[in-house]
C-alpha cells in the first residue's frame, strides 16, 4: 500500500516513513519559487513546533520559510540539498526531501489535506 | 488585476512555456522552462535571446537636438560620432537620477532608449524642457530583442565587425533592424530594435541557430547584477547622485567644467559621502535588497540595493552603498539578513568581468 501524504497550506508536504515524519515543500512550491539556489536546514536534534519555522529556501527570485508540519524533534536532514539544491526543483517530493522529524502526535496529520484536497487548494491559485 | 501590457512576442513567450510575471506594466517572461540559472548560464556560455521590448524606445530629432538634451544630462552628446552611441543619465536638480538612458546618433538627430518603468516620465520630462526645440517621436510601434553572450558574434555575422557601442542599421536574418553592440549582461551581444510586425520572424530566425535560447528577467537580473550593472529604481534612483553611484565616467571633464546639467552644482560640489560597492557575504544566503549593513562595531551603516545568487560564482552577491571609509575592496562588514548578523567583505565590481568587443 502507497505511504499517504499530507500537504499544508503553506505548501509542506509529510509522509510518515517507518515512524519518523519525512517533510519538504511540494512541487507546486517549487515551480512558483523558480531554481532554489540553498536551503538553511534546522539542526538535527532542534524541537519544532508545529506552524513554526524549520527551513529557508532561496529561489533566484526570493527567501522562503518553510514551516515544520508537525510537531516533533529533527531527527536527520538532506544533506544533499547543501551541494545539490536543484534536487528540491527535480524531485521536490521525493529525493527533495528536507528534513526527518520524530513527533508525538500523530493526529495532528489528520488536521491537512491529503493530495486531492491539497491539488484543488493550489489550482485556486493559480 | 489592471490589463498588463503584452509585447509583439508575447504569445511567442506562451508557447515556448514562458512563466510571466507583471513587469513595469508588461506581461513579460520571467523564465522559460530550462530556469533562470540555466538561462544565465547560456549567456555566458553561448547566447540568450531576452525580450526587451518594454523599454522606451524615443527619437529626439532637429539641428538643436545635441545641445538640447545636454541641458538635461551630463553625458557629452554632441561628441556621438556617426553610428556610436553612449551611457548617459537624466539627473535631477536636487543631484538625483532621474533614469539612466543608451543615446545613439542617428541620422538628423538621437535616438533614446530609456527604462521602461520610466518611459512616460521621461517622454514627459523631456517634452517640457526641450518641446520647443525638437521634435520628440516615440516608437512605441517597435520591438526590441537582445542577443547576449559569447555566441552572438557567430549568430549575427553580418554584425560581427561592429565594436562595443556602436550601431548600424541593416538586415538582421533578412529583416530590417538597428543593429547595436550591446547590452545588459556584461557579455559581448546585440540589440535589435525592428518593427514590431517583424519581431515574431526575427526571434524566429535567431531561435533557429543552435546556440540561441530565450532567457527571462530573472536571468537578466542574474547577468546583469554579476556585471555590476545599476538597475535603476534599485541601485541609481533620485536619492543617489552619479558619484555616489560611481558613475562619474558618464561626466566627462568639459561638462563638469560647463556646469550646465541640472544638478551640476550639488553633484559635483559635494564629495559623495558613500558609495556603490560590490559585497559578498560569507556562506550562502543571500542578501537580498534591503537588508542593513553594519559596521565592525554593529552600527547600520547602509543598505543592500541589489542582491541574488550568482550562477557563475556558485554563491551570493550583493551591490549597496557604504560610507567611502568602508567602500575599499576587502573592508569586513556585517549584514542583518531576517534578525541574524552574518559577515561579508566589500569586493570590487564587477564581479564576473565584462567580456565587450572592442574591435
Amino acid at each position: 500500500m502507497a505511504v499517504k501524504t499530507y500537504y499544508t497550506r503553506e505548501h509542506e508536504w509529510v509522509r510518515m516513513e517507518d515512524g519518523v515524519a519525512v517533510c519538504g515543500i511540494t512541487d507546486y512550491a517549487q515551480s512558483q519559487l523558480g531554481d532554489v539556489v540553498y536551503i538553511e536546514l534546522p539542526e538535527v536534534g532542534a524541537q519544532i513546533a508545529r506552524n513554526q519555522e524549520a527551513a529557508v529556501v532561496e529561489s533566484t527570485k526570493a527567501a522562503s520559510d518553510v514551516y515544520a508540519p508537525l510537531t516533533g524533534t529533527i531527527v536527520a536532514v538532506n544533506d544533499r540539498l547543501e551541494d545539490s539544491p536543484d534536487l528540491v526543483n527535480e524531485s521536490a517530493e521525493d529525493q527533495g526531501w528536507f528534513f526527518r522529524m520524530e513527533v508525538g502526535d500523530e493526529g495532528e496529520l489528520g488536521e491537512l489535506m491529503d493530495e486531492e484536497a491539497y491539488r484543488a487548494f493550489a489550482e485556486e491559485l493559480d | 488585476m489592471t490589463d498588463l501590457l503584452k509585447t509583439p512576442l508575447h504569445t511567442m513567450h506562451l508557447a515556448a512555456g514562458a512563466r510571466m510575471a507583471p513587469f513595469a506594466g508588461y506581461d513579460m517572461p520571467l523564465r522559460y522552462l530550462e530556469g533562470s540559472v540555466a538561462e544565465h548560464n547560456h549567456a555566458r556560455s553561448r547566447a540568450a535571446l531576452f525580450d526587451v521590448s518594454h523599454m522606451g524606445q524615443l527619437r529626439l530629432m532637429g539641428p538643436d537636438a545635441d545641445a538640447a538634451l545636454e541641458t538635461l544630462v551630463p553625458g557629452d552628446i554632441q561628441g556621438l560620432g556617426a553610428g556610436t552611441m553612449r551611457y548617459t543619465l537624466l539627473t535631477a536638480e536636487s543631484g538625483g537620477i532621474l533614469d539612466d538612458l543608451i543615446v545613439s546618433r542617428v541620422p538628423d538627430g538621437l535616438g533614446v532608449v530609456v527604462n521602461a518603468a520610466c518611459k512616460e516620465r521621461d517622454t514627459e520630462h523631456l517634452r517640457r524642457h526641450l518641446g520647443g526645440r525638437v521634435d520628440i517621436i516615440a516608437e512605441p510601434d517597435r520591438a526590441l530583442l537582445a542577443l547576449q553572450g559569447p555566441a552572438a558574434a557567430a549568430v549575427l555575422a553580418a554584425f560581427a565587425d561592429l565594436p562595443f557601442m556602436s550601431w548600424r542599421e541593416g538586415k538582421a536574418c533578412g529583416v530590417p533592424a538597428r543593429v547595436s553592440r550591446s547590452g545588459y549582461t556584461g557579455e559581448d551581444g546585440f540589440e535589435l530594435s525592428v518593427a514590431a510586425e517583424d519581431a515574431e520572424t526575427l526571434a524566429q530566425r535567431l531561435l533557429t541557430h543552435e546556440a540561441v535560447a530565450w532567457a527571462g528577467l530573472g536571468a537578466r537580473d542574474s547577468l546583469r547584477l554579476e556585471a555590476g550593472l545599476c538597475l535603476y529604481g534599485h541601485d541609481i534612483g533620485e536619492d543617489t547622485t552619479p558619484l555616489e553611484a560611481g558613475l562619474g565616467w558618464t561626466m566627462p571633464k568639459h561638462r563638469r567644467v560647463e556646469r550646465n546639467f541640472p544638478g551640476a552644482a550639488r553633484i559635483l560640489d559635494t564629495p559623495p559621502a558613500r558609495r556603490r560597492v560590490g559585497i559578498r557575504p560569507e556562506g550562502r544566503v543571500i542578501a537580498r535588497e534591503d537588508t542593513t549593513l553594519l559596521d565592525e562595531a554593529n552600527t547600520p551603516v547602509g543598505r543592500v540595493t541589489s542582491g541574488g545568487f550568482a550562477p557563475v560564482l556558485g554563491g551570493p552577491i550583493s551591490m549597496g552603498y557604504l560610507p567611502v571609509a568602508l567602500a575599499a575592496p576587502g573592508t569586513a562588514l556585517t549584514f542583518d539578513i531576517r534578525g541574524t548578523l552574518r559577515p561579508g567583505r566589500v569586493v570590487p565590481l564587477p564581479f564576473v568581468p565584462h567580456n565587450y568587443f572592442r574591435g
